[in-house]
């Protein structure tokens, strides 16, 4: 079969899956849909046209996989600020302005975008969003729908709303306000139910069928009216025939008015935004490990956008929510999209007339808990725990995207974050003068199985994330990477947090990443995506260990052995290895031991040179105590002795019973016949069969070491199996030699 | 074979003049070349003979030198002093950042590099005692004077007793022309920067076979292709080796946008990752 034969068979293999997927999600896509458009002051078939168009066009002309596409919960705040400045026609203009914007990103391949927001400062929106929709919606949820010129008096009033809930007297508001609290007790408690068929149909859709059930029982058994009061019952769904036939109108003549494109940057900022970081964190849990064409995908967002506001529904964008429950149904290709759209338009089609029994409080329950979850205290709290500057970059953000808008919101996030850089590194000019270059440098090692090693220079932040991000989306994630901060001064939350989904990803799909270089960095907070300042000299290595540290933690679980981060200077028994003959040790940290001290992995630290051509070099080792003397030697190759040029006294040894071991490896050492003796088949044998190591000898002690950099997690364990194998060859062999010269001497 | 039969060096009376002269006799000796000091000043006996007491224990070994004293703008009498005595070689000083390990070229330095004839030696940290010279990293970048540059760099990389000498490819993305999008084009791109590695190795490896054997005896060669942009990564790349000296070649012209927009060598000069030597 042709590959292609291949793939087509695959794809309808797995079609019934896809098929179920698209249903499920369509289930919480309904409600959303409808709940979202109304949060927006939109009609709320806006929401749903939104679905369909977008997933009709997205599954066919978009680059991700499994991702869901139809209206955001991130633009409910723009689009309420739209459609109240500009009316709904006129929205729908700037809504197909925005898709078109947003096609030209693609073309442009501008998807790298989003990558220059500080993390926190996204957070910090999102979280204000989410409490734009709350704030709104709770009120109505309660019944009772009041109008305010600023957020925050949404916000504040949310007690007033509580008090007068408890004290009403109109039934029709009391049954209104109880469908919302208990569609509220269900999205909430949802989750925490694990029955297989409970869960079968999601919480939304669980809302929408109760609340039009309690319609039907009022209306089929105790013959009576529905008793929720009729303006917080959904209304305006129009039939299938009426969408198709009247379009709406689109007023395109504001379109030179400073409102107008306020909107429309604001919309495309959203919703490229909103997309990207969703394609991002779908990817991560696509089972199939495939990478999305993000431009691609925006181009296509574009599209549908464009699309969807001339039919008369809102700005399509990449939703995770619906995305990651398209994942856990088994969804595996773009068709689930295809076929969630398809559901839609089939319920509009069929059940248009259910709707209007589906009352208001019910769908505005399902947004107050999304907006909750934008704003749950949960995510301040982890905010806050990475650091004390993050939560001031969060909370301006968040603040002045309630107070003013998002535009100025996340531009002020952008200025706190920047300011604050300086701030901490007192230093201007680092970034200043280093703002342009070509700060990344990567290479595939030669030696060994071709890692990739990428090195980063002066400093990384939010600024110039994204020329780090270009290398490393150039290695196949199968692969090994070893990415190096040692030369970087300052590296930034944003930048610790995306390289930990790198390794996320790395991880799933077969690859090892691995950071050094971050150990003499201090951090304010022990959060692992802290923000990390290189430290000059201070004696203390951070409170906060690294993910490197950590691992090294487990690692020393695993093998059986103590581990201690803190700086030793006691580095006298290295002076005794011929390496160590011309350089000055600093101090030995990171140290792994057994118990009795006889096997310790260190990483250390230490000078090449002197005052002015004076190096500081840091490489992980590890030392070896023997039970026996054996002659003192230096096992090398690759002409890495050179760099030795103390060594110059001692003589080269040539085994001549082993020829290609001798041309293999460079052995020296002072006495000649000891090391011929020592040297015996088992021994040659282990280094011929093993990785290469530089192993040096002084008695009774063994240094072994490869490279003059720090070894990754992979690369210790390895080393530390090499050592021990050795340390056995080496025993077993003078266990038995001396046995028999002891028989001889009998 | 011998590159530079005169080297030159411009000198000042400042708490570096002694690390200064000793590198550049030292330098002299090992090139077997002349050695041209050139003082912007005044001629007086007394600087003469301060000067020649420091090259004592040079002088003793046959140093061939000469001091030219002259007056007027350093940048213009060192560059004139080139052109009169056709100097193959210059040595000049970089400057240190102040409190951190960082060094760049000041702006005599620069003037001069820009504009000179010959190449160009430009040390970073002059010391009294002999720094050992291991391993020397070439720019084997695609021009009608990668040839020249590399041979120059195993000349220097040779007489100065390193042990490895490294040649460094930059393959910039222009090159690669594969845009990373999805799994398939990553595929692609790394197809293509495979082959472009493979391509660039053979080339260098021609070079290096016309390379007079002389200059690589004893010298482990390892050629290294990098991805990044071109003259920056490369110092980049030296730095991260640790590398004793940059071997590079010169760009043809700078205009003033260049400088505006740095690129190539004016990386290099803002931020000098080792000492860089640059063949003219």
């Amino acid at each position: 079969m042709t590959p292609r034969k291949v793939l087509i068979k695959e794809f309808i293999g797995d079609l019934p899956k896809n098929i179920f997927s698209g249903f499920v999600v369509s289930l919480i896509a309904l409600p959303l849909g409808l709940g979202l458009a109304m949060a927006s002051e939109a009609p709320p078939i806006a929401g749903v046209i939104t679905a369909i168009v977008g997933g009709l066009l997205v599954s066919f002309f978009g680059g991700s996989h499994i991702t869901i596409t139809g209206p955001g919960n991130g633009l409910v705040g723009v689009l309420l600020v739209a459609i109240t400045t500009l009316g709904i026609e006129g929205a729908y203009a700037a809504i197909i302005f925005s898709g078109v914007l947003l096609m030209i990103l693609g073309f442009l391949r501008l998807g790298k975008l989003a990558n220059f927001f500080p993390s926190s400062a996204i957070q910090g929106m999102l979280a204000a969003i989410g409490l734009i929709i709350l704030g709104k919606q709770f009120h109505i949820m309660l019944a009772h729908k009041i109008k305010r010129e600023d957020t925050m008096d949404y916000l504040i009033e949310i007690p007033f709303t509580i008090n007068d809930a408890i004290h009403y007297d109109s039934k029709g508001l009391i049954f209104a306000a109880i469908v919302g609290t208990v569609s509220l007790f269900i999205m909430f408690f949802y989750p925490k139910i694990r029955n297989k068929y409970f869960q079968l149909v999601p919480a939304p859709m669980w809302i929408v069928l109760l609340s039009i059930g309690l319609s039907y029982y009022f209306e089929l058994v105790l013959h009576e009216n529905n008793p929720i009061d009729k303006n917080y019952m959904i209304s305006g769904i129009p039939h299938i025939d009426e969408i198709i036939t009247k379009i709406p109108k689109i007023d395109f003549s504001q379109w030179a008015t400073l409102d107008f494109w306020d909107s429309v940057v604001s919309l495309t900022l959203i919703a490229s935004i909103e997309s990207l970081l969703s394609i991002k964190a779908v990817d991560k849990l696509d089972p199939k490990k495939r990478r999305s064409n993000v431009n691609k995908d925006l181009k296509a967002l574009g599209l549908a956008t464009v699309g969807s506001g001339f039919l008369g529904g809102l700005n399509v964008v990449t939703v995770i929510a619906r995305s990651s429950v398209n994942v856990n149904n088994g969804g595996s290709n773009r068709s689930s999209n295809f076929f969630h759209a398809l559901f839609m338009l089939l319920f509009i089609v069929l059940f248009s007339s259910e709707m209007a029994r589906i009352p208001l409080p019910a769908l505005m329950a399902i947004l107050v808990f999304t907006g909750y979850k934008l704003a749950s205290p949960d995510t301040i709290k982890k905010v806050f725990s990475i650091g004390k500057e993050q939560f001031i970059i969060f909370f301006v953000t968040l603040i002045i995207t309630l107070k003013v808008g998002l535009i100025s919101g996340i531009l002020s996030g952008v200025a706190m974050t920047l300011i604050i850089h300086i701030v901490i590194n007192k230093n201007l000019s680092l970034f200043t003068r280093n703002l342009i270059k070509p700060n990344v440098l990567m290479y595939k090692e030669e030696s060994g199985n071709g890692s990739f090693f990428v090195s980063v220079k002066h400093f990384c932040s939010f600024l110039n994330y994204y020329k780090l991000k270009d290398k490393l989306d150039a290695i196949p994630e199968d692969r090994d990477v070893v990415l190096d901060f040692s030369m970087c001064e300052f590296v930034d939350h944003t930048v610790m947090d995306n390289i930990s989904s790198y390794q996320e990803l790395f991880a799933k799909k077969g690859g090892n990443f691995e950071i050094i270089g971050l150990d003499m960095h201090d951090a304010e907070s022990k959060h692992p995506f802290a923000l990390r300042r290189l430290l000059t000299d201070s004696g203390l290595i951070g409170s906060n260990l690294t993910k490197r540290q950590r691992d090294l933690i487990q690692t020393s679980d695993r093998f059986g052995l103590e581990y201690h981060a803190e700086k030793n200077r006691e580095i006298s028994f290295l002076y005794d290895f011929h390496y160590f003959n011309t350089k000055q040790v600093n101090y030995i940290y990171n140290r792994l031991s057994n118990d009795n001290n006889s096997l310790n992995l260190f990483d250390v630290e230490y000078f090449e040179g002197e005052l002015i051509a004076k190096e500081v070099i840091r490489s992980t080792m590890l030392h070896i105590s023997l039970n026996d003397e054996i002659p003192s030697f230096t096992l090398d190759k690759e002409g890495f002795l050179e760099r030795v040029y103390s060594l110059a006294g001692l003589k080269d040894i040539d085994l001549k019973d082993y020829p290609d071991f001798s041309k293999r490896f460079y052995l020296k050492g002072d006495d000649e016949e000891g090391i011929t003796n020592f040297f015996g088949k088992d021994l040659i044998q282990f280094f011929e069969s093993n990785n290469y190591y530089h192993v040096q000898a002084d008695g009774a002690h063994l240094l072994i070491f490869n490279k003059e950099r720090l070894a990754t997690i992979k690369e210790m364990k390895i080393l530390l199996d090499f050592g021990k194998r050795l340390k056995e060859v080496i025993e077993t062999k003078t266990h038995t030699t001396s046995q028999t010269e002891r028989n001889t001497e009998l | 074979m011998n590159y530079f039969n005169t080297i030159g060096i411009g000198i000042a009376f400042s708490p570096t003049l002694k690390a200064n002269l000793y590198e550049a006799s030292r330098l002299a000796l090992f090139f077997k070349s002349k050695l041209v000091l050139i003082h912007v000043g005044i001629h007086s006996h007394r600087k003469e003979k301060d000067i020649q007491k420091i090259l004592s224990p040079f002088i003793e070994k046959n140093l061939d030198f000469e001091i030219v004293f002259k007056v007027g703008d350093p940048a213009e009498v060192i560059l004139n002093v080139i052109q009169e005595k056709r100097l193959d070689l210059i040595i000049l000083g970089a400057l240190k950042r102040e409190n951190i390990l960082k060094y760049y070229v000041g702006s005599i330095a620069r003037k001069i590099t820009r504009n000179a004839s010959c190449s160009v030696l430009l040390l970073i940290k002059p010391s009294v005692e002999r720094v050992p010279c291991q391993h020397v990293v070439i720019n084997g970048l695609k021009d009608e004077k990668a040839t020249k540059t590399i041979s120059y760099g195993f000349f220097v990389g040779s007489k100065l007793g390193a042990s490895k000498v490294t040649v460094v490819e930059e393959i910039t993305q222009q090159e690669v022309a594969v845009n990373v999008n999805d799994d398939r084009s990553l595929r692609r791109a790394n197809i293509v920067k495979e082959r472009i590695s493979i391509r660039e190795k053979s080339r260098v490896i021609k070079i290096l076979e016309e390379t007079p054997e002389e200059f690589k005896k004893n010298i482990k060669i390892k050629t290294q292709p990098i991805f990044g942009r071109r003259g920056y990564s490369i110092g980049h790349f030296a730095e991260v080796v640790r590398a004793d000296l940059l071997v590079t070649n010169a760009p043809d012209k700078l205009t003033f946008l260049d400088r505006l927009f740095p690129h190539d060598i004016e990386h290099i000069l803002t931020e000098l990752p080792t000492d860089v030597l640059i063949i003219r």
